[in-house]
């Protein structure tokens, strides 16, 4: 990003993108394939709380509006964000007009730039000196559009419109800003704002990290990533943002073959891994491997606590569970597998059946009663020693009793009355879970496959509907942990 | 231990191709001797060996002697980057006898495009374990500092970590702790564990070394032996702007 632009990009501007006044879509076309006709019916099929006006070349109405017929329709000043998906040899006319409208940001949909061989990186460049001209924010071209839940404001040609939260998305590829948000999705995590960065013509993934982190509904950044201009401003930029919120980063391109594919998808170059790996290491950035650690970790520092060091508690009623995870937290050089308090010790054996496993994992083999497994949690939560707990077996009450209701002695035999305990009981556990964690600062991680195989478990559930994620596997817990502990350890190591 | 071995960060000369088929072409370049290159990295608190740059064979008797049996003997010049392949190094030079011999082989190698050549004898420093360390000028991210396992399976083994410049101490600590292969750093075959204090000091000095001289391109430690723990510069090559 050049210097006019990176003046440009104050919060101010970036208001104009994601909490505008109102908003025009130009290029409004009555065929439903249309990005025209689909831009315009994502916003106003949701509830965006400033003005829509719909500019299409010959008027008409769509979807209940009546639609303008130019952009010097629109009156002054009452539209700061133009969505454009327009032919790009029609944009710089449109853009003019907007400026002189009062338009201060624009998102561009249009292709026929960048990615479109020389004539089209001429276009492209013509297109940033014009709206640096006119003042206008520049986001795209070439992308697919932003959302912004706390405005209800679904300015995108893909799906979903996620949940309010405070994850800020910013992706090279469209589609994963969508595919982020899908899983994000049937979590309860929320999303702040989220934009395809398309062609980051003039503003870049740093320039979104830099307003995420200032931005107020932001709490946690989540990139995607395919190539950089300028790694070094980059890494400055992106090590700023970092001392202020979580960054999660996805990188495509790091193989010979995914960089050559990256290279013709955003015409940007593809580096060195390990450099950039050490990068990612040296700016606090929270490099992930895949799409669902992605998604995790960017969950998990949405909700959870930070770790105030190392050493991990396992709490289940899944005996194999607690042995992999075991497993997987003994491997992990962020993470220790504490060895049991002796005080926790002494607290469970008060509580439970002898043939409980009496180590950490704490494997409390079915001898719990009413009230022993959110006793025995907040023992562990309350611990000074314990910096992080995961908890495993979640919801498998309510699996029996899904069972027994679908079955052909229900609800006699006891089985009503067993299945509502059972179910009760789950949801208790969800909410000590939540209760414990605010009351002690401390992160719980709780993972059980039956968040994602029967995701209306109420176990799963109540802690969804807490905002609280659920791991669908300890694995991924305590992968995103990690995340989690090394971010805290960067920033007490650096004295932030 | 060797004067150089293969996995080397100085030798790929006036350009760097990277993983997109991309090459970025870089102004002329020109290696400093083994001589020049520790003599530069030594200000920085980069400790290498005792050694003495000799011209001839009576020369390299007697400074063999000076420095205590056995010594080694590399060929030493401007233009010479690659000692191991072309034969350059003796190893393990026990008499005065067999230092004067290895210093007349040597010189009688010396080609007219190394420049100026001399002998430069050295202690033999004794390690099973090998690092390497240096600074990269990467076209993305500028210069970088790198340490990573040296020795005959550095390149398949590849285990390595870079920061960009400047380094803080903390980042190198957490890049020495980057590497996968941390029990090599531990008590290792009847030596003591790498002391990693004067680990981070040498990729702190690199840091420092890189970022003072603009006309600095790659700088190559290589073998950084570990001896009794403590890491040794044992060749280095310095790589600058011509």
């Amino acid at each position: 990003m050049n210097k006019t632009a990176a003046i440009l990009a104050s919060s101010e501007r970036f208001n104009a993108l994601f909490s505008p006044e109102g908003i025009a879509v130009i290029g409004v076309n009555s065929h439903p394939a249309k990005f025209g006709f689909v831009a315009a019916h994502n916003i106003l099929r949701h509830d965006y709380c400033g003005r829509v006006f719909l500019v299409k070349r010959d008027s008409g109405e769509l979807l209940g509006e009546k639609c303008l017929e130019s952009v010097d329709d629109i009156p002054d000043g009452a539209v700061d964000l133009a969505f454009i998906c327009t032919p790009a040899a029609a944009n710089p006319d449109i853009l003019r007009s907007c400026a002189a409208k009062g338009v201060k940001a624009a998102f561009v949909v249009s292709a026929g730039y960048g990615e479109a061989g020389p004539e089209g990186r001429e276009a492209q460049a013509e297109l940033v000196k014009l709206c640096e001209e006119l003042g206008i924010l520049l986001a795209g071209p070439n992308g697919q559009g932003l959302v912004s839940p706390p405005v209800g404001l679904c300015a995108q040609i893909v799906a979903p419109m996620p949940l309010p939260g405070n994850i800020g998305v910013v992706s090279q590829s469209g589609n994963l800003v969508s595919s982020f948000m899908n899983l994000v999705e049937g979590t309860g995590i929320g999303i702040s704002r989220g934009i395809s960065a398309g062609n980051c013509a003039a503003l870049g993934v740093a320039d979104y990290l830099e307003y995420f982190a200032q931005d107020p509904e932001t709490a946690v950044s989540l990139a995607y990533l395919e190539g950089l201009p300028d790694g070094r401003t980059f890494f400055d930029r992106a090590k700023k943002a970092s001392r202020v919120q979580p960054l999660v980063l996805l990188k495509g391109g790091v193989t010979s073959g995914g960089a050559k594919a990256a290279a013709s998808h955003t015409g940007s170059l593809a580096s060195n891994d390990r450099i950039f790996h050490g990068m990612c290491r040296q700016a606090g950035i929270s490099r992930v491997a895949d799409v669902e650690e992605a998604v995790d970790t960017a969950s998990a520092f949405s909700v959870l606590p930070l770790p105030r060091g190392r050493n991990v508690f396992v709490l289940t009623t899944a005996g194999g569970w607690g042995v992999l995870t075991a497993d997987r937290i003994s491997r992990s050089r962020d993470l220790s597998l504490m060895d049991i308090p002796p005080d926790i010790m002494a607290g469970f054996d008060a509580k439970l059946p002898s043939r409980w496993s009496r180590s950490n994992p704490a494997d409390l083999a079915g001898g719990e009663t009413r009230d022993t497994l959110p006793e025995c949690l907040e023992l562990v939560v309350a611990h000074p020693e314990v910096h992080a707990v995961v908890l495993l077996g979640l919801g498998i009450q309510s699996n029996q009793a899904h069972l027994a209701r679908e079955g052909k002695f229900y609800p006699d035999n006891g089985l009503e009355r067993i299945c509502k305990y059972h179910e009760r009981q789950d949801m208790r556990y969800a909410d000590a879970v939540v209760d414990l964690m605010s009351a002690y600062d401390k992160p719980v991680l709780v993972a059980t496959e039956l968040a994602a195989v029967q995701p209306d478990n109420p176990g799963p559930a109540r802690l969804r509907a807490c905002g609280v994620p659920c791991f669908s596997t300890s694995h991924r817990a305590v992968t995103a942990l990690e995340h989690l502990a090394r971010y805290a350890k960067y920033r007490e190591t650096r004295g932030i | 231990m060797s004067g150089s071995s293969s996995w080397s960060l100085a030798t790929t000369g006036g350009s760097i191709g990277n993983s997109t088929g991309a090459v970025f072409v870089r102004a002329p370049t020109r290696f400093l001797s083994e001589f020049e290159s520790k003599r530069r990295l030594a200000s920085y608190g980069i400790q290498s060996v005792s050694e003495r740059l000799v011209f001839s064979a009576s020369e390299a008797e007697e400074a063999g002697r000076e420095l205590g049996f056995p010594v080694v003997a590399k060929l030493c010049g401007e233009g010479i980057a690659h000692k191991t392949e072309r034969g350059l190094v003796r190893l393990g030079l026990a008499t005065p006898e067999m230092v004067r011999v290895a210093a007349e082989e040597l010189l009688a190698k010396a080609r007219p495009e190394d420049g100026e050549t001399g002998v430069l004898l050295g202690e033999m420093v004794f390690g099973t374990r090998e690092l390497i360390a240096g600074v990269v000028d990467d076209p993305q991210f500028g210069k970088c500092v790198m340490i990573g396992f040296g020795g005959i399976f550095a390149e398949v083994l590849a285990d390595v970590s870079f920061r960009l410049l400047p380094l803080t101490r903390q980042d190198a600590i957490e890049m020495i702790d980057d590497l996968e292969t941390q029990a090599v750093l531990e008590d290792f075959r009847g030596e003591p564990p790498v002391n990693r204090e004067k680990l981070v000091d040498i990729l702190l000095g690199l840091s420092s070394f890189a970022e003072a001289d603009e006309s600095i391109v790659s700088v190559d430690v290589n073998p950084l032996i570990i001896s009794q723990g403590i890491p040794i510069a044992v060749d280095a090559l310095l790589e600058v702007r011509a």
